[in-house]
């Protein structure tokens, strides 16, 4: 085999999500870095629905973004409907969400992966690891070359040992017209990984020229569109619609009129599928008694009449499926430009990583995205920066950068992975975040600009504009707490509006501001300087003032929680020779075996006594 | 762990002990003993000094008891935090209701192990100590699982379990809505998630009622005799006893009205109440008492149903066993000394079934046992210890759920943000959490699923 002349510091395998941020995030750090891919003109392409963000996936876009990852900018100059969601639910689970322009979204991802200094793209797939003596020095390829890494990260998606099936058709692919990674995952469980089997899915895309788009209810994004990005000024490109249909009871008929060459139902798949995005062939076995479900039909860019018809995903065979679409109103006409398809891939356990991102079994090597059982661009990116940072401060001989569940999304997952593993494709929650309170989108600078600059990310331009936010906002604090109004003094509509009749005394405005309806606009009426304040600025005085009870109480179980998180569990503690633990604990801690005694906390069954004698083996072995 | 809160525990074997102590450790230990602390002494209290005085109720300044009190300053003691330990007589009340006053005070109900643990995170074991501790967690770990196969078992455990189900059934349907914001979920569900906490709350006001503090501190578990006229439930109570309080006679329906009494099983308190005969009968008075019986049946931790083995099973004690269908009872037949008539109807072929007899005693020692190992598995005091910590930390955590889950009611009338209200129902689990274990996020995304058709 061909050795490459090159040594490089960082070796990412994968062009996908994860693999773009771990690249760029390693290059940035100064390493030099090497993105090989099975398909470079497939680098950032969307294989799913065409849309960053939603519910607690916008909120890990903001992470990554507030950490010097590319991908909020990558919607931002890409983006063709942005909306926020849940703006009526609080600011925690306030969530921003846009349509891609699908090729544009790719093709910048891909440019400024080319303008990135320190960074080669090559096209070829990794077959084999060099491994020695529990390290990774490099990986082997197909086409007989090998390059040296100092680092590895594996990102590989879903094209291990793809399996691509549509109705009982089934054939070897790592995405529609893709080839898949052969070998790879039978390399991983010889060196020791336990490797599985998961399945997802994705919907046909349709001919929107076929669509009668007059008989669906469009759905437009906010105006004007709220940029993902702490740095991004203002989205500029033009907005689309996206359109709603409903399936019926025909659809439903035909769906079930064809289970019968499903491979879900008769047995061809093993793969566990994801329940929070299950087909339409399941949705309509699982609740017989729905009527309709809705799709939104997405545009997969301005420049293509190609649609996404989201939530209508389905192995089954093509007849069926075009019987099926043609059932929906608005419908009646379509035709199918790529069938939808159900995919198989292997993945590697998660519960066989540390909290950076590094396997247990190989030092060096780094996992992130699908292969660690994760689904969602969002989820992938966030674990591919991570094991990006990480691998780049390994070759710096620093600290790994590792969140706590109370500073980040990124940190939940990561933790949630590597403590109790995964079975099915792993998406985020809000609902997963114990501290849902503290990790809001709007404040993902000021819990994570500091980190991403100290890690030598961030660039100094961007931290040095997250700095004077932030002193803006406490001299707005201080303002609003310091600062008074006579009730008495002011207009007589003001004092009847704002229910201010009676009171005697001067109120600061942190006071007024603390009432539940009263916002800065209202605050504004009142005080002229108020008027004045920037809205990233007032949002966060606003947020902060009204919220403070609430965040506090967060804030002190957080306090609470510290010193079991930050308790080490050694990696060769027996639990075995450990006096004092049930049988069942012990098999537990066995084999999940935790960093910390906060992850052990967090293990089913686990129990307060167990905890406390683990902590008094950890105090043993210190003194001994 | 909680480490900067105040914990309580009761830190002897419960029961028959001739001292009980309660120890209290955290920053308020000492402003805690000051509160229930009464002595003719001016001033305060000197670390490491042994006071004598009275433990009184703060509110009322009602005397409980006359006791010993020390308080160690941190970081002289066990925990390295303020400890204080009240010396109160012994006895399963007394140590009881001197511990709820500190609880009441401001302290939380220690968790197993956590003086221990406190030591230990605060730095105070040291190695030689440290395999001496570790036996001793090994004994509460194995009797933490005992409390809890005998909490799965246990009705109450049940209950709470149900009561955790509403909670998460209102917090699934929050989350829902919050996680879920795309989706087709139908109308808003605050009508049913009012509906969901209200049920919960309701249920956790009878049990309440049902374990409030002074019957259980005062009078224990509580079993019911009951029985149609003439069975033997007086003279039973009697032989209980082992005294003749209550006139037994062989009248039908004679004793009209409930008795209570107190005995003692192996050191459990078992408050015993006989009812009047329940008969179809047209004595109004003895109807009220039948009234009454009907009405006690669901406060009775256990029933004992007793028969007659000397007369066949008739009409009235088929009526009985359908009231008691749904409770837990013990079929208890008397009478063992006379020729047996009794033949049991399939209905109950499924009920434990002990013979007695009243007139010589048979059987007796038996059904001590059966009562006391329906409610504790095992005998040692140890056991009971966990049993009547159990009972505390239950109140603890619905007393908790329910302070929170009202406030969830004012701020869903108040019209909270979604986040806010999830904080509520979190808070709930959390506290029902400590009696049935916690609540995993997956817990509460398998009941979405399951009920919601989620999926982009």
């Amino acid at each position: 085999m061909l050795v490459y002349e090159k040594n490089y510091d960082v070796i990412v395998v994968g062009g996908g999500h994860a693999g773009c941020e771990a690249a760029l995030a390693s290059a940035r750090m100064g390493c030099q870095t090497l993105l090989l891919t099975i398909n470079l003109d497939a680098i950032a392409l969307m294989s799913c629905n065409p849309a960053i963000g939603g519910l607690a996936k916008g909120h890990l876009v903001k992470e990554i973004d507030a950490l010097g990852g590319e991908m909020g900018k990558n919607i931002d100059a890409t983006g063709i409907q942005f909306r926020i969601l849940n703006t009526k639910k609080g600011p925690a689970v306030r969530a921003s969400r846009a349509q891609a322009d699908k090729q544009q979204y790719r093709l910048r991802m891909k440019l400024v992966l080319e303008q990135q200094d320190r960074l080669d793209l090559k096209q070829g797939e990794v077959t084999a690891l060099h491994v020695e003596e529990g390290t990774v020095l490099g990986v082997a390829t197909k086409n007989g070359i090998g390059y040296r890494g100092n680092t590895v990260i594996l990102t590989t998606g879903t094209f291990m040992r793809g399996l691509i099936h549509i109705g009982l058709t089934n054939y070897p692919g790592g995405r529609a017209g893709d080839l898949p990674s052969i070998g790879l995952s039978e390399h991983l469980a010889q060196l020791g990984f336990a490797v599985g089997r998961l399945k997802t899915g994705t919907p046909a895309r349709l001919d929107g020229r076929s669509i009668d788009f007059s008989r669906l209810e469009p759905q437009y994004g906010d105006d004007p569109p709220i940029p993902f990005s702490f740095s991004t000024v203002a989205i500029e490109q033009p907005q689309v619609p996206c359109h709603i249909a409903y399936t019926n009871e025909r659809s439903h008929a035909i769906i079930r009129a064809g289970l019968d060459r499903s491979p879900l139902y008769s047995g061809v798949i093993e793969g566990v599928g994801p329940r929070y995005c299950p087909s339409i062939e399941d949705k309509v076995v699982r609740f017989p008694d729905k009527e309709r479900h809705q799709t939104f039909i997405e545009p997969e860019g301005r420049d293509t009449v190609e649609v996404y018809p989201s939530g209508l995903s389905t192995s089954l065979p093509i007849d069926v499926q075009i019987a099926f679409y043609r059932s929906i109103a608005g419908l009646e006409q379509v035709e199918i430009m790529r069938p939808a398809y159900a995919i198989e891939y292997d993945y590697v356990d998660p519960i066989q990583l540390h909290a950076s991102l590094e396997t247990k079994l190989v030092r060096n090597l780094y996992h992130a995205g699908q292969i660690n059982g994760t689904s969602g661009y969002e989820e992938a990116a966030a674990q591919g920066l991570m094991a990006g940072i990480n691998a780049a401060l390994r070759t710096k001989d620093r600290e790994p950068l590792v969140f706590g569940r109370s500073e980040a999304y990124i940190g939940v997952m990561i933790d949630d992975l590597v403590t109790l593993g995964t079975k099915e494709p792993y998406r985020m929650f809000t609902s997963r975040a114990e501290y849902r309170l503290l990790l809001r989108e709007d404040n993902a600078d000021i819990r994570l600009r500091e980190k991403g600059y100290e890690a030598g990310l961030l660039p100094e331009t961007e931290y040095r504009q997250f700095l004077t936010k932030l002193t803006r906002i406490q001299d707005e604090l201080a303002r609003v707490q310091r600062e008074k109004v006579l009730p008495s003094a002011l207009d007589p509509w003001l004092v009847e509006q704002y229910d201010l009749a009676g009171l005697q005394n001067a109120l600061t405005l942190e006071q007024l501001l603390r009432r539940p309806d009263f916002t800065y606009a209202d605050l504004a009426r009142i005080d002229r300087q108020a008027e004045e304040v920037p809205a990233v600025v007032s949002e966060q005085v606003e947020i902060q003032i009204k919220y403070r009870g609430y965040i506090e109480r967060q804030v002190e179980q957080v306090e609470r929680s510290k010193k079991l998180e930050s308790a080490r569990i050694p990696q060769d503690l027996d639990y075995q020779e450990l006096a004092g633990l049930t049988a069942e604990v012990r098999e537990k801690l066995q084999k999940f075996r935790p960093d910390t005694l906060g992850q052990a906390s967090r293990i089913a069954g686990m129990t307060p006594a167990a905890i406390t004698v683990l902590s008094i083996a950890l105090k043993m072995r210190a003194a001994r | 762990m909680y480490i900067h809160d105040t914990i309580a525990a009761i830190s002897t074997p419960l029961g028959e002990g001739g001292i009980g102590i309660i120890r209290v450790s955290g920053s308020q230990a000492v402003a805690i003993a000051e509160k229930l602390f009464r002595n003719n002494r001016n001033g305060g209290l000197s670390s490491h000094r042994f006071y004598y005085g009275t433990i009184v109720e703060p509110a009322t300044g009602e005397v409980f008891d006359e006791v010993m009190l020390v308080v160690m300053r941190a970081p002289r003691s066990y925990t390295r935090e303020d400890v204080a330990e009240i010396h109160c007589h012994g006895g399963y009340l007394l140590v009881q209701k001197v511990l709820s006053l500190a609880i009441g005070a401001g302290a939380r109900l220690a968790q197993p192990g956590e003086f221990t643990q406190r030591a230990f995170l605060n730095g105070r074991i040291d190695l030689l100590q440290a395999e001496a501790v570790i036996d001793l967690i090994r004994g509460k770990t194995d009797a933490a699982l005992t409390l809890a196969q005998h909490q799965r078992q246990g009705l109450l455990s049940q209950r709470i379990v149900a009561v955790k189900q509403d909670v998460l059934h209102s917090l699934a349907l929050v989350e829902a809505y919050i996680d879920f914001p795309e989706e087709d979920l139908g109308a808003a569900a605050g009508e049913e998630i009012g509906r969901f906490v209200g049920k919960a709350l309701a249920q956790i006001e009878s049990l309440l009622a049902g374990f409030d503090e002074g019957r259980v501190l005062r009078e224990g578990v509580a079993v019911l005799i009951a029985g149609k006229p003439n069975v033997g439930k007086s003279s039973l109570l009697n032989t209980l006893l082992q005294e003749q309080r209550v006139i037994v006679t062989s009248v039908p329906g004679t004793t009209r009205d409930i008795i209570e009494e107190i005995v003692n099983i192996n050191g459990l308190p078992v408050r015993m109440l006989d009812t009047a005969g329940i008969r179809a009968s047209e004595d109004i008075v003895e109807q009220e008492g039948v009234r009454r019986t009907i009405e006690q049946i669901p406060l009775a931790d256990l029933v004992l149903f007793l028969l007659d083995a000397s007369r066949p099973f008739d009409e009235e004690d088929r009526q009985i066993a359908e009231t008691l269908a749904s409770h837990r009872f013990l079929v208890v037949t008397n009478k063992a000394d006379l020729p047996p008539v009794l033949q049991l109807p399939t209905s109950l072929a499924s009920a434990p079934v002990l013979s007695i007899s009243t007139q010589t005693g048979a059987g007796i020692a038996a059904l001590r046992e059966m009562i006391f190992t329906t409610f504790l598995h095992g005998t040692t005091v140890d056991r009971r210890e966990l049993v009547a910590l159990s009972q505390a930390r239950h109140r603890d955590a619905l007393l908790k759920a329910r302070g929170v889950l009202l406030g969830f009611q004012s701020n869903i009338a108040a019209q909270l943000s979604s986040d806010l209200l999830a904080v509520d129902l979190h808070e709930a689990l959390r506290a029902l959490g400590e009696v049935i274990g916690d609540t995993t996020p997956d817990e509460v995304l398998d009941l979405i699923f399951q009920r919601f058709c989620i999926g982009k």
